[in-house]
């Protein structure tokens, strides 16, 4: 029983881990209803031009200061560049455009960066606990538990920003309806800098962390991967959709390598989230928190 | 408008043809399918500008036999599909059709087999690749040279036996291995050797696959930690080798009872891993470091002339930088072993055939290039195209690679019967019929001869 809670409670960690790139596409989402499909480009990116500024000898919030204001100009470039010219185009437009924009982003910080894997070092300890590991024989990462921590803190501020701030009111609107919400005089351009630089700072967030422990390194686009079932699960447009759904994925996928994947030969753990999200879309398809859609007949 | 537009027409041939060597009849030209972006760039940097160092260090110095080396890249991105494309538009670059191929990749040297076989262009895997080709009855243009997967699984396990105080790999009884593996084909390479060895010598082998690209093993460590084994082997490749050691850390499994297959053992994989990865061992081709006299050589030639094709130079002499000049030297060697058979000029695919057929390189060859102890004696024959099967272990001790052993070899009775028993049953499939060994070897055949019996 203490290797179940182990995995479970290893499964609700890792869960967090995938929430902080959940967030990310929850953010854009909900601004301008499009998929961002660069977001896990955007993690990479952040992640890289952090450990870049380190590699220069830059102290830690130094860096980090630098690699935001990076993802601030970047934000601001994709609403110049990118998102402007298609104001009022079709959804599927706008997600096309991400696509490309992926490529350009994973591009751009390997010509800045080079492709080389970068080290992170944050100080944070990723050994298990030891009173938890005496006490009750159960591995608990201190790593882990201070990610969560800091996504909890992050799902907080960003809930209050959007419930509780005249621009978090902008952006619900600008969601709802780009059209509308320019002719009621909310600056759409703005709204949707301000939206792509703060999902850059959450992309810089869960670079860091994911960075820290795998290295700065291209394969962190994959995370926008964990991330997908995730937002299925929690809806697309709920922040705290995104934490539950984290945790609900993280904690089944790694249930079931462990107890169902020795049966199937293993390494589950990769697409059973999806076979989990394929049976929410099913029955729910807005997701636990998502909006329900209804359309007037 | 128009300027912008003939503006961008110019710098956009201009990057099209810019690094591009022609290929001169006169030279000998070679594919080189490199992948220095997406998920495994972060390794072919290295291999790759070992790899092109060392050949513009032949260059400098001559030639092969004052035959010049020509090369270009196209870039895979470690993906199969785009090795197949990149071979085929490659091989119309020269008459040679490239010389020989290196896929640098499992996935697509499973993928290019037939290709190669049919164009005539030998197909050589060092240390990767598919390994019962080492059968070269069956396999005439394939070439798994310096070790197989299976060799190296088998001369880990004696590794393994050694440090836990043992001797042999019949020492091992009663101990359990847990295999922690990429879930492909790479992964999976040496699962029956692993099995065969377990059955013979009474170890149980507990097997945890990682689904790519393995940035996630919690759960993997957590079934390690449970099923408390004497030691690990790990089988990764690019990110999973970073996260994998990070995630022993995590759940406090000691790095001292992890081996790594030799593509989880170089830098790249263990200094972002950080702490975590000390103490951490890996098996490799031999010795590396930046004191070797032909890493000193490509220095001062190719970098002094700032020719050099690493950007990072700190990189220079680290163990994937040094597997790549490996690639150059042992491409050299052949080329170099079928001009003297046929003559100092460029060599056609079937020649280099019988180069890499008849390539004997051993330590005095090597130190005569400054490479003493890079790799192990290797002799190349018909019977036999993997030529070596013994690697040497290393260990990680925060800053840099040591080597910890000399040379040490597996059971290579079982593994042969293994690849042999693997090669026979493609030949039956493919309708094969066995080249004549003795005859290849006494040069009454000439060696690449793949015939086909007529479709009953």
């Amino acid at each position: 029983m203490e290797f179940f809670f182990e995995v479970l409670i290893g499964g609700l960690l890792s869960g967090v881990m995938y929430s902080l790139v959940a967030l990310g596409f929850v953010l854009i989402y909900k601004a301008s209803g499009v998929f961002n499909f660069a977001q896990g480009a955007m993690v990479y990116f952040a992640a890289l031009t952090f450990a870049g500024f380190v590699d220069m000898g830059a102290p830690l919030p130094v860096a980090f200061v630098g690699a935001f204001v990076s993802m601030i100009v970047l934000g601001i470039l994709t609403e110049r560049v990118v998102l402007r010219p298609l104001v009022n185009q079709p959804q599927i437009t706008l997600f096309m455009a991400t696509i490309g924009l992926a490529f350009f982003i994973e591009g751009l910080a390997q010509i800045v960066w080079g492709a080389s894997t970068r080290r992170i070092d944050l100080g944070i300890t990723d050994e298990p606990i030891p009173y938890i590991l005496d006490r009750f024989n159960m591995v608990v990462s201190t790593f882990d538990l201070i990610a969560a921590v800091i996504a909890g803190a992050l799902v907080a501020v960003l809930a209050a920003f959007f419930q509780y701030t005249k621009i978090g009111r902008a952006l619900r609107a600008v969601a709802d309806d780009h059209q509308a919400a320019l002719s009621i005089g909310i600056p759409l351009q703005h709204i949707w800098a301000i939206i792509w630089t703060v999902a850059g700072f959450v992309a810089l967030v869960a670079g860091m962390l994911w960075g820290a422990r795998n290295g700065a390194q291209f394969a962190l686009t994959f995370v926008a991967l964990k991330a997908l079932p995730v937002l299925i699960l929690g809806g697309f447009t709920s922040i705290l959709g995104a934490i539950v759904g984290g945790l609900i994925i993280g904690s089944t996928e790694k249930l079931a390598e462990v107890y169902i994947g020795p049966m199937v030969g293993g390494g589950i753990e990769n697409w059973f989230p999806y076979v989990l999200a394929l049976f929410f879309l099913l029955v729910r398809p807005e997701g636990l928190f998502g909006e329900k859609h209804i359309d007037r007949v | 408008m128009k300027f912008k537009k003939t503006l961008f027409a110019l710098a956009a041939t201009s990057a099209l043809f810019a690094g591009m060597p022609a290929a001169q009849a006169d030279d000998q030209f070679v594919s080189l399918l490199s992948y220095r972006v997406g998920p495994y760039g972060n390794n072919g940097i290295s291999v790759f500008g070992g790899w092109i160092d060392y050949m513009k260090l032949v260059n400098a110095k001559g030639g092969v036999n004052g035959v010049k080396l020509t090369w270009e890249e196209c870039e895979t991105e470690y993906n199969n599909a785009r090795g197949v494309e990149c071979y085929e538009r490659l091989k119309g670059k020269s008459p040679t059709k490239g010389t020989m191929i290196h896929p640098v990749s499992t996935g697509i040297s499973y993928s290019i087999l037939d290709k190669t076989l049919a164009d005539k262009v030998p197909l050589v895997m060092i240390g990767y690749g598919r390994t019962d080709a080492v059968d070269g009855r069956y396999f005439p243009y394939a070439f798994p040279l310096v070790t197989t997967y299976q060799m190296q699984a088998s001369a880990m396990l004696k590794f393994i036996s050694q440090r836990l105080g043992g001797k042999e790999t019949a020492d091992l009884k009663g101990k359990k291995i847990a295999f922690v593996y990429h879930d492909s084909a790479f992964g999976k390479e040496p699962l029956e050797v692993l099995r065969a060895e377990s059955a013979l010598n009474k170890f149980e082998v507990v097997e945890i696959p990682v689904a790519h690209p393995g940035i996630e093993q919690t759960a993997q460590w957590q079934q390690v930690r449970q099923a408390k084994p004497d030691f690990v082997i790990f089988w990764g490749w690019g990110a999973m080798n970073s996260a994998g050691l990070q995630a022993a850390q995590k759940v406090g499994f000691p790095r001292e009872k992890m081996v790594g297959v030799w593509w989880s053992g170089a830098e790249e994989d263990t200094v972002p891993a950080g702490p975590g990865a000390k103490g951490y061992m890996a098996a490799n081709f031999g010795v590396v470091g930046k004191d070797i006299p032909l890493i000193k050589d490509i220095v001062d030639t190719v970098y002094k002339a700032k020719q050099g094709d690493m950007k990072d130079e700190s990189k220079i002499g680290s163990v994937l930088y040094s597997r790549g000049v490996l690639h150059g030297l042992i491409t050299v060697e052949a080329i170099r072993t079928a001009q003297a058979k046929f003559g100092k000029r460029v060599m056609t695919g079937e020649e280099i055939q019988w180069g890499l057929e008849h390539l004997k390189i051993d330590q005095k060859r090597l130190k005569e290039l400054g490479a003493e102890g890079m790799m192990p004696d290797t002799k190349v024959t018909c019977a036999d195209h993997e030529g070596s099967g013994k690697v040497m272990f290393q260990q990680w001790d925060g800053t840099k690679w040591n080597k910890i052993t000399d040379y040490l070899e597996g059971n290579r009775t079982l593994v042969r019967q293994l690849l042999d028993a693997s090669a026979k049953k493609y030949a039956e499939e493919k309708k094969i019929q066995p080249r004549d060994c003795a005859a290849v070897d006494a040069g009454t055949e000439t060696g690449a001869a793949n015939k086909k019996t007529a479709k009953k």
